[in-house]
């Protein structure tokens, strides 16, 4: 049985709206407008134990919704997940202590704290015992090279060099599962291939079942031996990275653009869309 | 995860708030020196007002005592429920309070933690100041008559001890009304200032609350806000002594559950619609 099962998920936001300027500011004061917003019309895959997913589509597609609601952060309009039997946003405690998560957007450790402290406050939070604790950490900050750092309260801390921190933070409880949404995003080229490295490593080495979102096609030759592409809410397609290569291949690149795929998919599924 | 465990998670919250807090030592410097000058002007309009006879003869409590009263309280001033968890406030506008419900541990427990360390890091340092500065320091200046007394009997300061944190879990309680708004409401401001003027008065931070007209006492001691303060001088002074003083703990623990299941309830509706809305 698959590890991870997403069935049909649909996922509206009522999004509130107003007429620009002061005349729209006082009618907005007396009747509010609502525009519905379809993140997710209906959304399946299911993933085995130990596979590694890439995620990609445009802003808006859905991406960062569907992360949402496998953490467990957001409830979904209708359809059906689990994680290890888990149903996320129902079990929330349970299956949270078993996930480890990056948002390459946010940051999960306390601004004005030593990395370390941050750390072991990680530690109290999931109740990883000390000796575990010890090995785990040590064994993440040696392949993630953040030795130099645990010293260092997290504001001082470069993009490249917190991004490695918040990657040891997701996953100091040794989670299962873990859920990268957009793990690359700002960082120089020897920060993003240091951060591919340690996550085809844990996903190669420890059997960790590794979802993430990115923009960045490297991202996705790199790692994910599959490739989900979402938009307007939907899966446009869902193969091995060749099969991305060859859907594009009239564009002559030696590594497709994302955006040539996604352009390329779209097309595909133009009809119907609209 | 088990029940130790747990509770392990939320005092090691507490604790790394509270720690957190204690590095921003001008603040607490400053805050201090602002309390003690406010000290001074109240000790110097109450020895104004007991100075007619009439009115220091009807009084329920001394000019001694008052003063202690206005010293203890300026002390304990950030023990208070001013405004919203900072922290919470700005985790909610950022979207980091995603990274809250990741977290293996009850919602409304970890925020309260928190909270309670917040609270705890602010009011430590700021309370012994002042009593090294009214309760030792102003005797030494030969200002025994404006200083800050002992309690009446250990008895009181043990009550009194206990009392205080309860105070805490109450202000806690409240702070926790004042987040969940706050999650609610995405402003912080407007509920922050809605919450001091209710705070200054019904706590007995302005004046002490026996010192009001009596046909409001037993109300003005009913209330919440007097746990915060007001109850917690009382039991200082053996106002509220025998069976009394275990009346007005047992106000104080009423109040904290009735305020912590109120919240409890609030915000499993609050995380509902931010789960349906995607906060």
């Amino acid at each position: 049985m698959p590890q991870i099962i997403i069935e049909h998920l649909t996922k509206t936001y009522r999004i509130s709206e107003r007429d620009p300027g002061f005349a729209g500011t006082l009618r907005g004061l007396f009747r509010r407008r609502y525009r519905r917003v379809e993140a997710l019309r209906g959304v399946s895959f299911s993933l085995e134990r130990g596979e590694l997913l890439g995620l990609i589509g445009p802003n808006g597609a859905g991406k960062s919704t569907t992360i949402k609601i496998l953490s467990g952060i957001l409830r979904p309009d209708s359809g059906l997940v689990t994680v290890d039997g888990l149903v996320p946003f129902e079990d929330r405690r349970k299956h949270v202590a078993r996930i480890g998560v990056v948002f390459g957007q946010r940051t999960q450790l306390w601004w004005d704290l030593p990395v370390s402290d941050g750390f072991a406050l990680l530690r109290d939070i999931y109740g990883v015992p000390e000796q575990r604790y010890r090995r785990t950490l040590e064994e993440l900050v040696t392949l993630l090279r953040l030795e130099p750092l645990l010293d260092q309260p997290v504001r001082q801390l470069s993009l490249g060099q917190r991004m490695r921190a918040e990657i040891v933070a997701a996953l100091l409880h040794e989670p299962a599962v873990l859920f990268l949404d957009e793990p690359t995003i700002g960082l120089d080229a020897p920060s993003k291939l240091a951060v591919r490295e340690f996550v085809l490593r844990l996903n190669r080495e420890r059997g960790v079942t590794v979802i993430l979102t990115t923009h960045d096609m490297q991202d996705i030759e790199a790692l994910a031996e599959r490739v989900i592409v979402i938009g307007h809410g939907r899966v446009l397609a869902d193969g091995t990275f060749d099969l991305l290569r060859e859907a594009v291949r009239e564009t002559h690149l030696e590594v497709p653009s994302i955006e040539a795929v996604i352009a390329r998919f779209y097309a595909l599924h133009g009809a119907a869309e609209t | 995860m088990s029940a130790p465990a747990a509770t392990h998670a939320y005092i090691a919250l507490f604790v790394s708030r509270f720690q957190l807090m204690l590095q921003y030592r001008g603040a607490v410097l400053a805050g201090f020196a602002t309390q003690c000058w406010w000290g001074a002007i109240k000790v110097m309009i109450l020895a104004a007002f007991y100075g007619a006879p009439a009115a220091a003869a009807s009084a329920p409590i001394t000019l001694s005592q008052a003063i202690t009263y206005s010293w203890v309280g300026q002390g304990l001033l950030t023990l208070l429920p001013w405004m919203a968890d900072p922290d919470i406030a700005t985790a909610v506008r950022t979207g980091a309070v995603s990274y809250d419900r990741l977290r293996p541990l009850d919602f409304y427990a970890l925020w309260f933690a928190r909270a309670a360390g917040w609270i705890a890091a602010r009011v430590v340092p700021r309370a012994l100041l002042m009593a090294a500065f009214a309760c030792l320091l102003l005797p030494l200046l030969g200002l025994a008559a404006w200083a800050w007394q002992p309690p009446s009997a250990v008895m009181a300061a043990l009550l009194f001890a206990v009392s205080v944190v309860l105070a805490l879990l109450l202000s806690t309680a409240m702070v926790m009304l004042l987040n969940i708004g706050v999650a609610a409401l995405l402003d912080a401001a407007g509920l922050n200032a809605l919450a001091a003027p209710l705070v200054i008065i019904f706590s007995g931070s302005l004046l002490p609350l026996s010192l009001l007209p009596d046909w409001m006492q037993v109300a003005l001691l009913l209330q919440p806000f007097a746990g915060l303060l007001d109850i917690p001088l009382r039991l200082y002074f053996g106002q509220l002594s025998g069976p009394l003083a275990f009346a007005g703990l047992g106000l104080q623990a009423f109040w904290i559950t009735v305020l912590v299941l109120t919240g409890r309830y609030w915000l499993a509706r609050v995380l509902r619609r931010l789960e349906m809305q995607g906060g």
